[in-house]
């Protein structure tokens, strides 16, 4: 019961899964793996990594050398299909004309969404992470801690894979012995980078990354996550077996034919296609939630892309993993008389309090990393990175901004794309030598902070602007607060400051945070917008990612997060996503959904 | 001599009005297609209407210049790139010359290409063509394929350094533009990866890190 059309729907399903990323392939994955019976809406097309990924595809055999362009935003050989910051025939709108209170949309159109290029970096949130209100009185504290997520941060690294170390450091969260695959040695800009910063008394470590480093253990992983279960642990070790390890060669963003990093569509959809349970219909593309006349969710109704007709599946339980914008929206346009300002939505919560990660960078140039010697640093991004180190300082009130940040940087002598040997001045044979010496002799450093919710960055229906099917779109509005900008700021002298201690001259910072700061969205780390919290006049979502006002209503992607950790949100949000489909399928078995 | 002056640049003038007629065709085409057409207008059937390769392009397939728009440099404006592509990267014992690797078919590729950063280098990379053309019979009488390597580089030298003085503030812009495309072109090359030293791209069983002499360079060894 693999990939469906339209005329091959069941008449009832246990759960619709809306979306196929991180949150709807947990989801799916969990659900159908305890038999429960799935329908998979994909707004996008089915996709095939294993034969559609350019593996070793060089820029000189794409087109423009793989540069980036309207169609490609991220560059030609990059995962995604029929997306970026703009899709054609579903716009989306911003309140503000000014670039700096706009909010800027990446969506892709595709199986598995964002998983297929995303960065792998696999933070978990730390134990401050939950309960930032109650440690600095801003923003919100989440309805659960980290010890409730702890044991589904543990269980997700063990099905995705996820190589680092455990350091033992401060609301940087170790892993329990075993459950982390080995961390790649470090390249020599990285070495040369974490020797300087320890001088300022900045840690460098091993990044987690959702890359296998060596082969899953799929002898006994498969036991620990499905005890009891033998068809779900056979099912997972075949998966885990046709799952290479990584051979250090073609970046994670193009996706990967041969398993070795986590995408939806490689890790969590062939098990979940494998039970038996699970039908994806794609090109579906959701409109709103449909409901009976005591306010039960009864099912979804989408737009078959294919015929262009509107259609509605049926479930016993609605789950929305649409990316948390998106999710947002569809809960919006679910207007009736009983909900008429959209389904979940009687706090007026629903489109509030989004977030993005702060983001801003700074490079420069190392001589010492000049002429260095041949030899091969590539594959799987970077292997190191620096966690926020300043908690003491912060929480003491020291540095004007409340939250912190984590420094993700790279060096190396990468495959060339445009851009290579343009910085360096004339012509001819000296210039080709100039070129070779400085090859791999650039560094970059990019900070991901975490921004605090404000009234001010929101999402609503825009009142006018339709989508090429008639779905009213998504008007933004967007304000950073003097905490993110500051933080911008902050990184940017931090950067400065690494590149000098190693000898290195900096690019030119920006004059102040405001300007350093990317616009909001850049960063892709959507979240907030149907918020959880302990309370439903307070929250959109309890803390089982489930709507206050509709129990078989789940929203399983980063809109429940309650704020945003400068951890990348993709492994807390398939935690939170796994939590939720053992507590639906809990009440399921209690008959309460 | 200001290289935007039509007059001074007959090369770049003719090609652009051409490349502009075969637009204009595409667009009436297109709006043909749509039941529009222009009262008057003979349309050619045969006429490309220029796109990009959309959002769902085969991203295995492996291209090359030419494939997916037409190219739009003459003949004559080839020759001229081919040679400037090779004062930038003449050959050495290292690597071939820029020409030999089809560097001048990317730069038309990417100038002819159907988007709008790449159509906003088209006039700069003509305008640079045509600069280095008119230098060449201004400074030599003769052109650019008949110099000496120490003529052309004559010539290189006013505009690749930056601007030597005013009257060379735009044609260092575009020659830096023309840079940038040689420049990205050929190292993208495996000829031109190999040139640089990057030797990744190969499939290992495991991340060894770096060599000793590598930490040894910087002083980690």
């Amino acid at each position: 019961m693999p990939i469906i059309s339209v005329s091959q729907l069941a008449p009832s399903y246990d759960v619709i899964v809306v979306g196929s990323g991180a949150g709807g392939g947990q989801s799916a994955y969990t659900l159908t793996m305890n038999g429960a019976k799935v329908l998979m809406l994909e707004a996008g097309r089915n996709y095939d990594p294993v034969t559609e990924t350019p593996m070793f595809q060089t820029n000189a055999t794409a087109p423009l050398r793989g540069t980036s362009t309207s169609d490609k935003p991220f560059g030609f050989h990059d995962s995604t299909i029929d997306g970026g910051w703009n899709v054609p025939g579903e716009p989306y709108t911003n309140a503000s004309d000014d670039p700096k209170e706009q909010f800027t949309w990446w969506r892709p159109r595709m199986l598995g969404g964002r998983t297929n290029h995303w960065g792998r970096i696999s933070l978990r949130n730390g134990p401050y992470d939950f309960k930032p209100y109650s440690r600095d009185g801003l923003g919100f504290d989440w309805p659960i801690s980290y010890e409730d997520v702890a044991p589904y941060y543990d269980k997700v690294e063990m099905l995705v894979g996820v190589y680092g170390s455990n350091e033992g450091l401060e609301n940087t969260p170790d892993s329990p012995e075993g459950i982390l695959l080995p961390p790649p040695k470090a390249r020599v800009g990285e070495l040369l980078a974490k020797k300087h910063a320890a001088g300022m008394g900045i840690p460098v470590i091993p990044i987690h990354r959702a890359v296998l480093s060596v082969r899953q253990d799929a002898e006994n992983i498969p036991a620990k996550l499905h005890p009891g279960n033998t068809k779900a642990q056979a099912i997972l070790a075949a998966s885990m077996r046709a799952r290479a390890a990584c051979f250090w060669a073609t970046p994670c963003g193009r996706g990967c034919s041969i398993k070795a990093n986590y995408q939806s569509t490689t890790v969590h959809l062939p098990p979940a296609l494998a039970t038996g349970n699970l039908d994806i219909l794609p090109n579906a593309m959701a409109r709103e939630v449909v409901f009976d006349a005591n306010g039960k969710a009864t099912g979804v109704s989408f737009i078959d892309k294919v015929s262009g007709k509107e259609v509605t599946a049926k479930g016993r339980v609605v789950i929305l993993a649409a990316s948390s914008a998106e999710s947002a929206r569809i809960l919006l346009n679910s207007i009736s008389t009983r909900f008429p300002k959209g389904v979940a939505n009687s706090s007026g919560l629903v489109g509030k309090y989004i977030m993005d990660t702060v983001g801003a960078g700074l490079g420069g140039h190392i001589p010492l990393l000049e002429n260095l010697p041949v030899h091969n640093e590539e594959g799987a991004g970077g292997h190191v990175y620096i966690p926020w180190w300043l908690y003491k300082d912060q929480l003491a009130g020291k540095l004007g901004f409340a939250r912190g940040y984590h420094i993700e940087f790279g060096s190396g002598r990468n495959m060339p794309g445009m851009g290579a040997g343009a910085g360096t001045p004339g012509y001819g044979k000296k210039y080709k030598d100039e070129v070779r010496r400085n090859f791999g002799a650039g560094m970059g450093f990019s900070g991901r902070g975490e921004m605090i919710p404000n009234e001010e960055s929101f999402c609503e229906l825009d009142p006018e602007v339709k989508d090429k099917w008639g779905i009213p779109v998504l008007r933004f509005h967007w304000k950073w607060s003097e905490h993110e900008t500051r933080q911008a700021a902050h990184m940017q002298k931090t950067f400065a400051e690494i590149i000098e201690a190693m000898g290195g001259k900096p690019g030119k910072p920006k004059p102040n945070g405001a300007d350093a700061i990317h616009q909001g969205g850049n960063i892709i780390h959507e979240v907030g917008g149907t918020i959880m919290g302990a309370q439903s006049n307070k929250s959109v979502c309890n803390q089982w990612n489930q709507t206050w006002d509709c129990p078989n209503l789940f929203v399983n992607d980063g809109g429940a997060f309650a704020s945003n950790a400068d951890k990348n949100p993709t492994l807390t949000i398939m935690a939170l996503a796994w939590r939720a489909s053992d507590f639906i399928l809990e009440e399921m078995r209690k008959g309460n959904l | 001599m200001d290289p935007l002056d039509m007059e001074s640049t007959p090369l770049t003038a003719s090609i652009d009005r051409r490349r502009a007629m075969q637009w204009m065709f595409a667009a009436v085409a297109a709006s043909t297609a749509l039941g529009q057409a222009p009262a008057g207008a003979t349309i050619s059937q045969h006429t490309p209407v220029p796109k990009g390769y959309g959002t769902d392009p085969d991203l295995t397939k492996l291209y090359k210049p030419g494939d997916l728009w037409p190219l739009s440099l003459s003949e004559t404006q080839r020759t001229s790139a081919a040679l400037i592509c090779d004062i930038i990267f003449p050959a050495d014992e290292v690597s071939p010359s820029a020409s030999s690797l089809h560097i001048h078919d990317f730069i038309d590729e990417w100038i002819s290409a159907p988007y709008a950063p790449q159509m906003a280098d088209r006039q700069p990379v003509l305008d640079c063509i045509a600069w280095f053309e008119s230098e060449a019979e201004s400074r030599f009488k003769a052109p650019l394929s008949k110099l000496t390597d120490d003529q052309r580089n004559a010539i290189c030298d006013d505009v690749a350094f930056g601007a030597k003085s005013k009257a060379f503030q735009i044609p260092a812009r575009n020659f830096g533009r023309f840079k940038f495309l040689a420049a990205g072109g050929f190292y993208t090359t495996p000829e031109g990866m190999k040139d640089i030293g990057y030797v990744g791209n190969t499939p290992t069983i495991n991340f060894d890190g770096p060599t000793p002499e590598a930490l040894k360079h910087v002083g980690l060894a």
